[in-house]
């Protein structure tokens, strides 16, 4: 049990150390920024004094380290300063969208986890037949195809042709489930898609892995049937390089959820952050990376740990 | 070589004619092209006709001249970034097998830090600060890019590294350079071929991306990603304009794509027999 | 009586790319209630899917082409999956070569043993670990009350062979296939496995399909044995029959590798050492030392054999050697001359003078370069030798090695096993070596052509007066090509000599284990063994 201890402390450890990196990283681009924050902002015309005034309002007197620090601790409250093109504070800019943004990600999540790996389990089982190779057809197509050209080719033809699905999915927050479910319908089928290539995948190759080991043929020579060896013999082997497949593909969702996001017009924290890279909402471009980056490294943790727990030999002692 | 197409299954030959369509596409544009790149020759997205097979784009201009010229701009860059993030991947990736110690883990660190962060985020906030040129669109992508390069290259060095062979030439006294260039690098070579395919597919798309999200290249230069941007309005007029820019980075992606897995599938054999 | 397994006429096929080509060739095979059937060749033989097919299975890649399977009356070679699940793991079962990679990680080992017998419906589970605690006990294992409840990878190899076998025993079955079961383990671990198979299927009078490419091993098991050759039938025959009066060339040629060995004790001409090693440790990790305090001697024109058992240290004492591992502390002398402890810092003349040749020629050769440059490269950078000079050169070094001269032109993937340890040792030869560390170079081949290769390294030192450091675990390659013989075990040196003193006794306790377990021909040898084990 103690290799496993010290294997995940490690891993929660690095996790935690590059976390820290990323804020630095963050703050530290923000500095390197050519002249000046203010000068960046206001533009050639403004007065040294509106520049002063932005600068005390940044607070871009201080020293560095201390500004890093007070950033920091601000983050960690939750209090991540003010948007630069509307004043307003940007925790209550993001809250509302990341919300938004997991929403879209979860349901997508719940339907495409299980439709991926009950297809990428039938693919291995059923290699190099007819259906094994329409799925990789399609896998492969979907893994070429642009988020956004699979969007609008739903948006032609479920919500141009046959009018079942908007194509701009606003939700509010008056909107019931359902109704909200309804409108981000597309969004969530366009991911779903190119999610569930991904991990169908990845999950195929690993069932094939584990399915070419010898112990899977000594089971068959123990004159097993064919459904115990796989439910007995192949799937503890296989759920930790499945259970790491699922989680690395969570991490891409969330990213992926910018491009689809900008398509749908949905009111997410990718459409924001893409708002304001354009408008150089300073700001709120490094609470949003921040946090795109924090759910990323969080899932890509959470998969690592998740495969060392579910490794038999890691599990047992020597 | 001909010997070699010859056997290639249908598949690789499809993948094959379409990498060659657009090639002829990007060194022939101007020829190929029946129009001007920003030329407005037309009403706003008209249907496709003898004049514009393509129909027009927002701002009338002819879609299938678009589409020729976008060819020439977006895989040119691409083909930059892809050879440049390879440049420094595989630089990084051999120097780190073949030095180990401290100069592996520093890089290994690096690039796993890079790599924590997810490439459109890291993308959005560098073009964020610097602002978005071509030049800069091409560093950024590249360098992001060159740490899958590095990771994939000193795996499959470090698997060469520790073969007997090399410790041959080590034994001879033979210097870091020369294991490199003879032993190493000839036989990396499959593995690093295919994968360049993949890291051209996955620029391209990211560089696609970029564009569509209003961040790579501007307009009025013929772009792809940024075409679809433009027309997006047109679908929900039921007009389809902006799948043919769309279309056309599938079809490009899936033809590399194609020749990929022949070659991934041809290596593996090789080294089976 | 009728046999209870009759095979015939068997063809079975294997797939190379879109061909199939056949892998066993018309074979016809009985086995008899309670007999141990011995299958043995040289890889490719197609023992292993001769001995799969008595229970009706091939491998992905290979199919029965014609033929058939009579086991106990029912045809196996086209029943239906089903079909062959009622007999699979009941009435036939298998013990695959590695029993590491054959249990599943996942799952306890008394959970596997009974698996079989209980979804077969033979057993309870409660019947089943009772019966997995008495077949334990039957095959030595340690504490078999417990020893179940531990997962794979927390037992030994050779206890986990054992289990294995177990296993196979679960369901008293009447025939178990063992493919390879002792290839793996070291000798004296091996013992302890025989053993323990051979008292079981007595015990239970089950009939065996034994496979394996050492006749010694064989000769102690089977009462009857078939050789196969490329999946052709050789010879069959009665165990001792075939041994005593082999009828045909290749069975003779088997039997005549293990009794090799170098006829005369050749004449000390020079007295001095060429290396020489000094109370040397080193370790891999801190304050763990793979060897420790190791000191030995090499005279020109002699073979000193450093022989032990996995996990000793030999291959180590071959890298500090070659300055693969610094070690820290102790000296290495190299005719006369004290050599740094590290690679980097040695003069190239010290390391043209030594050269090593591994155990894998498959990984030794870079696979992307001729034959031309693998010979040439040596040649340019230690003796500055190019163009017409350097061809001719290589082409007197491929004659050195009994090769013809137009393999220059080859890839390594274009010439055979034996044929590339050939281009290894005449790689070696093109420094103009004084010191040849020869790491296990004949492990990973064939027997026969071992044999060759092991010739050729002698009539090499005849010729050219190079000295051997030779490093390995296969006694029987000791006694055919060594002068001087150290013997490792854990890291130290437990004895050192002339042959003649170490292969005589009195012997060190560890020699004394190491020697004896070495298979003999003699088919009583395991069983005399065993039976003065227990005497003393």
């Amino acid at each position: 049990m103690d290799d496993l201890k010290t294997m995940l402390t490690k891993r929660i450890a690095l996790g935690v150390a590059t976390l820290l990196v990323i804020s630095i990283l963050i703050f530290i681009g923000v500095e390197a920024l050519p002249g000046d924050l203010a000068e960046a902002v206001l533009g050639q015309s403004a007065t040294p004094e509106t520049v002063a005034a932005f600068r005390k309002e940044l607070k871009l007197d201080l020293p560095p380290v201390t500004r890093y620090f007070s950033w920091l601790q601000g983050c960690v409250q939750g209090d991540f300063g003010n948007s630069l093109a509307n004043g307003r504070a940007v925790s209550e800019l993001i809250g509302w969208r990341f919300a938004n943004s997991l929403f879209l990600a979860g349901v997508t999540a719940i339907v495409a986890v299980p439709v991926a790996i009950i297809l990428g389990i039938l693919a291995a089982l059923y290699r190099n037949t007819w259906f094994d190779r329409l799925i990789s057809i399609s896998t492969l197509s979907t893994i070429s195809f642009p988020e956004f050209f699979v969007a609008y080719i739903l948006i032609a033809l479920l919500s141009v042709q046959l009018v079942v699905f908007p194509s701009i999915s606003s939700i509010n927050e008056q909107m019931s489930l359902f109704e909200k479910l309804h409108v981000i319908f597309l969004p969530c089928l366009t991911l779903a898609l190119v999610v569930i290539a991904h991990m169908m995948r990845m999950t195929r190759a690993a069932i094939i892995n584990v399915l070419t080991s010898p112990f899977i043929e000594m089971a068959e020579l123990k004159g097993l049937k064919r459904s115990r060896i796989i439910v007995r013999h192949a799937l503890p082997n296989a759920l930790s390089p499945i259970i790491n497949v699922v989680a690395l593909n969570l991490a891409y969702l969330v990213v992926g959820v910018v491009v689809v996001e900008v398509v749908f017009v949905y009111p997410g924290l990718g459409q924001l952050l893409v708002d304001s890279v354009s408008k150089r909402d300073i700001p709120v471009v490094q609470a949003s990376g921040l946090i795109f980056a924090m759910t990323y490294v969080t899932l890509n943790l959470l998969a690592d740990v998740m495969a060392m727990v579910s490794n038999p030999k890691l599990r047992q002692p020597k | 070589m001909f010997k070699l197409l010859k056997q290639a299954p249908l598949s690789a030959r499809v993948g094959l004619f379409i990498i060659l369509l657009n090639v002829v596409a990007m060194i022939f544009a101007p020829v190929i092209a029946p129009y001007g790149e920003t030329e407005m020759v037309g009403e706003v997205w008209a249907p496709s006709s003898k004049a514009h097979w393509l129909g027009t784009d927002q701002l009338g201009r002819d879609m299938f001249t678009r589409i020729v010229y976008g060819a020439r701009n977006t895989i040119a860059i691409t083909l930059c970034v892809a050879l440049l993030s390879f440049f420094v991947g595989c630089l990084g990736g051999f120097v780190a097998a073949t030095k180990k110690g401290w100069v592996d883990q520093a890089l290994g660190r690096m690039v796993d830090i890079v790599m924590a962060f997810p490439t459109l985020i890291f993308a959005l906030m560098v073009l964020s600060i610097v602002g978005t040129s071509i030049p800069v669109l091409i560093v950024v992508i590249a360098i992001l890019d060159s740490t899958r390069v590095f990771r994939l290259t000193r795996a499959v060095a470090m698997d060469i590294e520790v073969q007997d062979f090399v410790e041959v030439a080590r034994l001879r006294g033979e210097g870091n350079w020369w294991i490199m260039r003879h032993e190493i690098l000839p036989n990396s070579l499959p593995p690093l071929v295919a994968e360049f395919g993949l890291r051209f597919c996955f620029v391209f798309l990211f560089i696609s991306a970029l564009s569509f999200l209003g961040l790579g290249l501007q307009p009025p230069m013929a772009d792809w990603g940024g075409m679809v941007r433009e027309n997006a309005g047109a679908i929900t007029f039921g007009i389809f304009t902006p799948l043919w820019p769309a279309g056309a980075i599938a079809f490009l992606t899936i033809g590399v794509n194609l020749v990929v897995d022949w070659f991934l599938h041809q290596s593996s054999q090789i080294r089976r027999q | 009586m009728t046999p209870l397994l009759e095979i015939n006429d068997i063809v079975i096929e294997g797939q190379t790319g879109d061909t199939w080509k056949p892998v066993v060739k018309n074979i016809s095979l009985n086995l008899n209630h309670g007999e141990v059937l011995g299958l043995i060749g040289e890889s490719g033989a197609g023992k292993s899917t001769l001995g799969l097919t008595a229970m009706g299975f091939t491998r992905t890649g290979c199919r029965i082409a014609s033929g058939s399977i009579l086991f106990d009356g029912q045809e196996l070679a086209n029943a239906s999956k089903s079909d062959l699940r009622k007999f699979c793991g009941s009435r036939i079962s298998y013990v695959a070569q590695s029993a590491a990679a054959s249990f599943n990680p996942a799952h306890k080992l008394v959970e596997q043993f009974a698996e079989g017998p209980v979804q077969h419906g033979l057993m309870t589970r409660q019947e089943a670990e009772e019966k997995a605690i008495d077949l334990y006990r039957r095959l030595d294992l340690p504490d078999p009350e417990n020893i179940g409840n531990r997962y794979p990878h927390q037992v030994s190899g050779g206890q986990l062979q054992r289990a294995m076998v177990a296993m196979a025993m679960a369901t008293e079955p009447d025939i178990i296939i063992y493919d390879e079961p002792t290839t793996a383990l070291d000798v004296t671990t091996q013992i302890e496995v025989l053993a323990a198979i051979k008292e079981v299927t007595k015990q239970f009078n089950t009939a065996a399909i034994y496979i394996t490419h050492d006749l010694a091993v064989v000769a102690q098991m089977a009462n009857r044995i078939m050789v196969l050759r490329h999946g052709d039938l050789v010879e069959e025959g009665e165990a001792r029959e075939l041994l005593d009066n082999p009828k045909k060339e290749y069975t003779r040629q088997l039997i005549s590798v293990r009794n090799a060995g170098k006829d005369e004790e050749s004449k000390n001409k020079d007295p001095d050492t060429i290396l020489k090693i000094e109370n040397i440790s080193a370790s891999y990790k801190a304050n763990v030392n793979v060897v420790e305090n190791i000191s030995l001697k090499v005279k020109p024109r002699k073979t000193v054999a450093v022989v032990g058992e996995s996990g000793s240290g030999k291959t180590t004492v071959a890298r500090i050697v070659a300055g693969l591992l610094p070690p820290h502390q102790g000296r290495i002398v190299f005719d006369g001359e004290e050599l740094s402890r590290d690679l980097k810092s040695r003069t190239p003349d010290n390391l043209q003078r030594i050269q090593m040749i591994y155990q894998m020629p498959d990984v030794a050769l870079n696979p992307r370069q001729r034959v031309s440059k693998i010979l040439g490269r040596p040649l340019q950078f230690y003796l500055n030798m190019t163009g017409e000079k350097q061809e001719n050169r290589i082409k007197e070094l491929l004659q050195m090695v009994e090769l013809p001269e137009n393999y220059m032109n080859r890839y390594p993937s274009e010439l055979s096993g034996g044929e590339k340890q050939r281009i290894c040792i005449a790689r070696a030869l093109a420094a103009e070596p004084e010191l040849v560390i020869c790491d296990e170079v004949t492990s990973a081949l064939d027997q026969l052509v071992a044999e060759g290769i092991l010739k050729l390294l002698q009539r090499l030192q005849d010729e050219l007066g190079v000295s051997y450091l030779f490093i390995t675990h296969d006694l029987a390659t000791v006694k055919a090509i060594a002068d001087d013989i150290i013997v490792m075990y854990h890291g130290r040196i437990v004895e050192q000599g002339v042959k003649k003193e170490i292969l005589e006794p009195p012997h060190h306790e560890y020699t004394e284990l190491l020697l004896s377990s070495v298979p003999e021909m003699d088919p009583d040898w395991l069983d005399n063994l065993l039976a003065q084990r227990d005497l003393n």
